[in-house]
């Protein structure tokens, strides 16, 4: 149960190789075994969404993924997002609409919206609330998170 | 003052905090390693009451990476988790929580045993391998049960308090009317996104033991642990880091915060213990559940007489740091916001075999509003007055301020509300919501078969109780300031709040005030962010000294401008005549160099551009509010639909608007999920059924609607040289007060809700009894 395996994980444009059992989470890989702790653990059984990473495109949660599964994957996470100095539309558009409190939500919202606004840019505002329904934040009761996804979604249909 | 470019105070600015939380730069307590650190594990009771047979460590002992295992035994030297000093109660003192259940396990989730190990999968394979036999006791989950024994020669009802003032036998003999009512709040609790966290790390070369992960009250704790673990304080640093949410629960101490110190003294490596969200909802503090047979006498035209009100309060398995705190808080507070010449309230504080209880935001007053604003209605209906009415005629005038409330108990301190226009803020409320139309519409839309209706909830917060705050502010060479308080963040604003003050007093850029907070070994005292104190205690500690530094530098810079000092300004960081500020100048940063230990001359007293200040009071603050909610019900399934929510509340002073919505709308939506969706429930056998994030309905997206805010600053307080009060609390305080009366409107009986949460299964039932009782 304990015999380890040689992966590689490609984190925001850097590769990691890495050496973890099979029932090693994505999450704890990222974080520990790759050092980026900017995605955290909010509930390790799927629910909450905090854990929120991009692979190969689509958000997930990287609690319920192993990391084997994820060898030779593209992986984003919110270390990525700015880019250089700049940060991105959404990083800005949160701070800017009071969109966090703690912050602990944060990078799961921040890569639960860039994946579905890269995705789809014209996405409905229904379908927008809907997908982000899917994480739980307990600050700030949501209008704001709304706001910024909002304003960020026009500034990235704008470029 | 409030046009000038370098006012701060009262202004939305983005914050101080977020950028490195945007960019996952935080440092949370997840975050934190040590070289050759260890991680703990906790081997938990999964029975909720009953005598510890045998705990077999052997085979989780030969495990690869486990280093110790630790039961009670190896930690006999070390009493239970101490009350803060000034919660000792000595009748209480029998049921405080040991690190390491000894004899007895009392709740599902008690520690029974600690697992150190190389690595955390480890660590949690050796848990799974502890062998524990427990012969099972009978079980107490509610309590409105007969008491039973805790230990020998202590009952599970662990005190009967009183508090009281009036002859409540005479208002009640003299009362037109007396309406009672059977109330129930259920159990929930703060459930921040981060789980707990505690880093132990021993500094053999320097006899130093440190704390990591600390939260809301670092030097409380610190006393605490200096008690436990016989310390000096001065070795015994707590560090806080980024806090993922606090709420009241986070930062208490518990059993897994000692052995986390222990551990890293007596095994010699740094112990890192990381909660998983199971454990969470099983073992951090719960809250809110009481019962409550609760009566008011009124005379003809429903002013009240006197409130009579004996309650349960379920404290679950131990009485943690707060002591009886959070029933204290709801006696203190049933009379709210109205003029109540008599009443009693009995308490039977009763230790149950569920999750401990403590504080959770607004304790023991979301409680005690939902009973008091309950009344009230009653009053309304059964006399035949509008609600609002029938609030006008007994809310406390602004004449009467302050007003002070005495209880008979000579150890129960009086209530002196500070200020306040109660009536004034339910007007401009129920003006800016368009209730009157509002009702006229609801009426209509119930006449076509909608079952829709309107809530209302009034209320008094408390906060910035004192007794004292301090912070020291030093200005350096460049200009740059640095505020150092012993206060703390758990994500609330806490640092751009303070830099605010700072920079407003000063007469600096907010951006150039660094906010130092929740570190022991910078300052040796500090008040921490519970009870709303934040803003009130550390804000007017940092406006004080502030002040301080301020009149330093204007004093220099008279010398050095050869200008006389009241002729002068600060703005965005230098010193000019008021009247000609494009005249000769210094900056902060000159002045700095000026009083620079190496420049100083003889005689001009301390060196350095910097100062300590100090805020004292004996007095709380007491915002207030108004909440009022309208709801939707469908027939078929029971689920609730809030249409529209208002919190309409007077914060004293508002240093940052956007900041203030921020608390009182997501305080609100957390009082949505308390009052509709979130319920801690145990079987009979005293099982928790919620111990996910799937069975304890935290509000999502779609559960929250936009909750309209009305700020007001009619009534700042006279207590604090910024008339501040307090935000913190005010969104969450009278929600299920408020959802309970649109509910009861929209069924067709409004007397009927009785119990929270108001789950779609609670709300059918109700529907089926209405509609009973209507055929």
């Amino acid at each position: 149960m304990n015999a380890k395996h040689d992966i590689t994980l490609a984190i925001n444009g850097k590769a990691y190789a890495i050496r973890v059992e099979a029932r090693r989470t994505l999450a704890d890989a990222i974080r520990e075994e790759c050092g980026q702790t900017g995605t955290h653990l909010g509930c390790e059984h799927g629910v909450c969404g905090t854990c929120t990473v991009i692979v190969d495109g689509a958000p997930v949660r990287s609690c319920l993924m192993f990391a084997v599964q994820c060898d030779g994957a593209k992986i984003r996470t919110v270390e990525g997002l700015a880019d250089g100095g700049e940060p991105h539309p959404l990083q800005r558009a949160f701070m800017e609409h009071h969109a966090l409190q703690c912050g602990f939500c944060t990078p799961g919202f921040l890569m639960l919206a860039v994946a579905v606004l890269e995705r789809e840019p014209d996405i409905g505002d229904e379908d927008l609330l809907d997908i982000l329904s899917s994480n739980l934040c307990r600050c700030t009761g949501y209008a704001n998170i709304v706001k910024a996804v909002r304003a960020a979604a026009a500034e990235m249909r704008q470029c | 003052m409030a046009a000038d470019k370098t006012a701060y105070l009262g202004r939305s600015v983005q914050r101080l905090e977020d950028p490195p939380l945007v960019t996952g730069q935080a440092r949370f307590a997840a975050d934190i390693n040590f070289p050759n650190q260890l991680h703990m594990r906790m081997v938990r009771s999964s029975y909720a009451h009953g005598e510890i047979v045998s705990i077999d460590i052997s085979e989780a002992q030969a495990m690869p990476g486990v280093v110790a295992i630790w039961t009670a035994e190896d930690i006999a030297d070390i009493g239970p988790v101490d009350f803060r000093a000034d919660r000792a109660a000595e009748a209480l003192k029998p049921y405080r929580q040991p690190v390491l259940a000894k004899g007895r396990v009392r709740y599902v989730g008690d520690p029974l045993a600690a697992v150190f190990a190389e690595d955390p999968y480890l660590a949690e394979d050796a848990a799974e391998a502890v062998v524990i036999e427990i012969e099972e006791l009978p079980v107490i989950v509610s309590a409105d049960d007969p008491p039973g024994e805790f230990a020998a020669g202590h009952g599970t009802e662990a005190a009967v308090m009183h508090h009281g003032y009036g002859d409540i036998d005479a208002a009640f003999a003299n009362a037109e009317r007396v309406i009672e009512l059977d109330l129930r709040t259920g159990r929930h609790s703060g459930v921040p996104m981060e789980t707990r966290g505690a880093i132990g790390r021993y500094d053999a070369a320097n006899d130093i033991l440190e704390f990591h992960g600390a939260a809301k009250v670092p030097h409380r704790n610190q006393e605490t642990l200096v008690r436990m673990l016989g310390r000096d304080a001065s070795g015994m640093h707590l560090h806080e880091c980024h806090v993922g949410g606090g709420f009241g629960i986070r930062g208490e101490l518990y059993p897994e915060d000692i052995l986390v110190l222990l551990a890293a003294m007596r095994l010699g490596r740094p112990v890192k213990w990381i909660e998983d969200r199971q454990e969470h909802l099983m073992c951090a503090n719960q809250g809110r559940e009481q019962h409550h047979l609760a009566r008011v006498a009124v005379d003809a035209e429903g002013r009240i007489l006197g409130i009579d009100d004996e309650f349960f309060h379920d404290q679950g398995a131990y009485i943690r740091t707060h002591g009886s705190n959070v029933a204290n808080r709801t006696m203190c507070t049933i009379t709210g916001p109205y003029r109540v010449p008599a009443f009693r309230a009995v308490c039977h504080f009763r230790l149950t075999n569920k999750t401990p209880c403590a504080t959770y935001r607004a304790p023991g007053r979301y409680e005690s509003t939902f009973v008091r604003e309950r009344l009230i209605d009653a009053i309304a209906r059964e006399l035949g007055i509008d609600p609002i009415e029938v609030r006008k005629r007994n809310l406390i005038a602004a004449a009467e301020m302050p007003y002070t409330i005495a209880f008979d108990e000579p150890h129960v301190s009086d209530m002196v509300l500070d200020s306040g226009d109660y009536a004034g803020l339910l007007d401009k409320a129920v003006a800016a919501f368009g209730w009157g139309a509002l009702k006229a519409e609801l009426a209509r839309r119930r006449a076509d078969g909608e079952l829709v209706g309107a809530g209302i909830g009034m209320f008094i917060e408390e906060g910035g109780r004192g007794p004292t705050d301090g912070a020291r502010i030093a200005v350096d060479i460049n200009g740059d300031v640095e505020v150092i308080t012993g206060g703390a963040s758990l994500g609330q604003g806490f640092e751009t709040t303070m830099a605010q003050i700072c920079a407003e007093a000063l007469g600096v850029d907010y951006r150039r005030v660094r906010v130092i907070h929740g570190h022991t070994d910078l300052i040796p005292y500090g008040i921490g962010a519970h009870a709303t104190r934040a803003t009130v205690m550390t804000g007017s500690a940092v406006d004080v000294a502030a002040k301080m530094v301020r009149e330093i530098a204007i004093d220099t810079a008279a010398e050095m401008l050869q200008t006389p000092a009241d002729g002068l300004d600060i703005n965005d960081g230098t010193v000019a005549r008021r009247n000609d500020p494009a005249g000769p100048a210094v900056t902060l940063g000159e002045i700095a160099r000026r009083l620079a230990p190496d420049a100083a001359k003889p005689g001009q007293g301390d060196p350095g551009l910097a100062a300590e200040g100090f805020f004292t009071t004996t007095d709380t603050v007491f915002p207030y509010g108004v909440h009022l909610a309208v709801v939707r019900i469908d027939r078929g399934t029971g689920a609730v639909a809030v249409e529209r929510f208002m919190v309409a509340y007077d914060v004293g002073r508002a240093v940052n608007p956007m900041m203030i919505e921020g608390q009182l709308v997501g305080g609100c939506i957390q009082g949505l999920g308390g009052a509709l969706y979130e319920e801690f429930v145990y079987d009979e056998e005293g099982q928790p059924m919620a111990v996910t994030l799937a069975d304890y309905l935290v509000p999502s997206l779609r559960e929250a609607p936009e909750i309209e805010v009305l700020i007001t600053e009619d009534a700042p307080s006279p207590l604090n040289p910024l008339g501040l009060k307090s935000a913190g609390e005010g969104g969450i305080n009278g929600v299920g007060a408020a959802i309970a009366g649109a509910i009861g409107e929209a069924i067709g009986d409004p007397g009927a809700v009785r119990r929270l949460p108001l789950t779609p299964a609670r709300v059918m039932d109700l529907l089926r009894r209405a509609d009973a009782g209507s055929s």
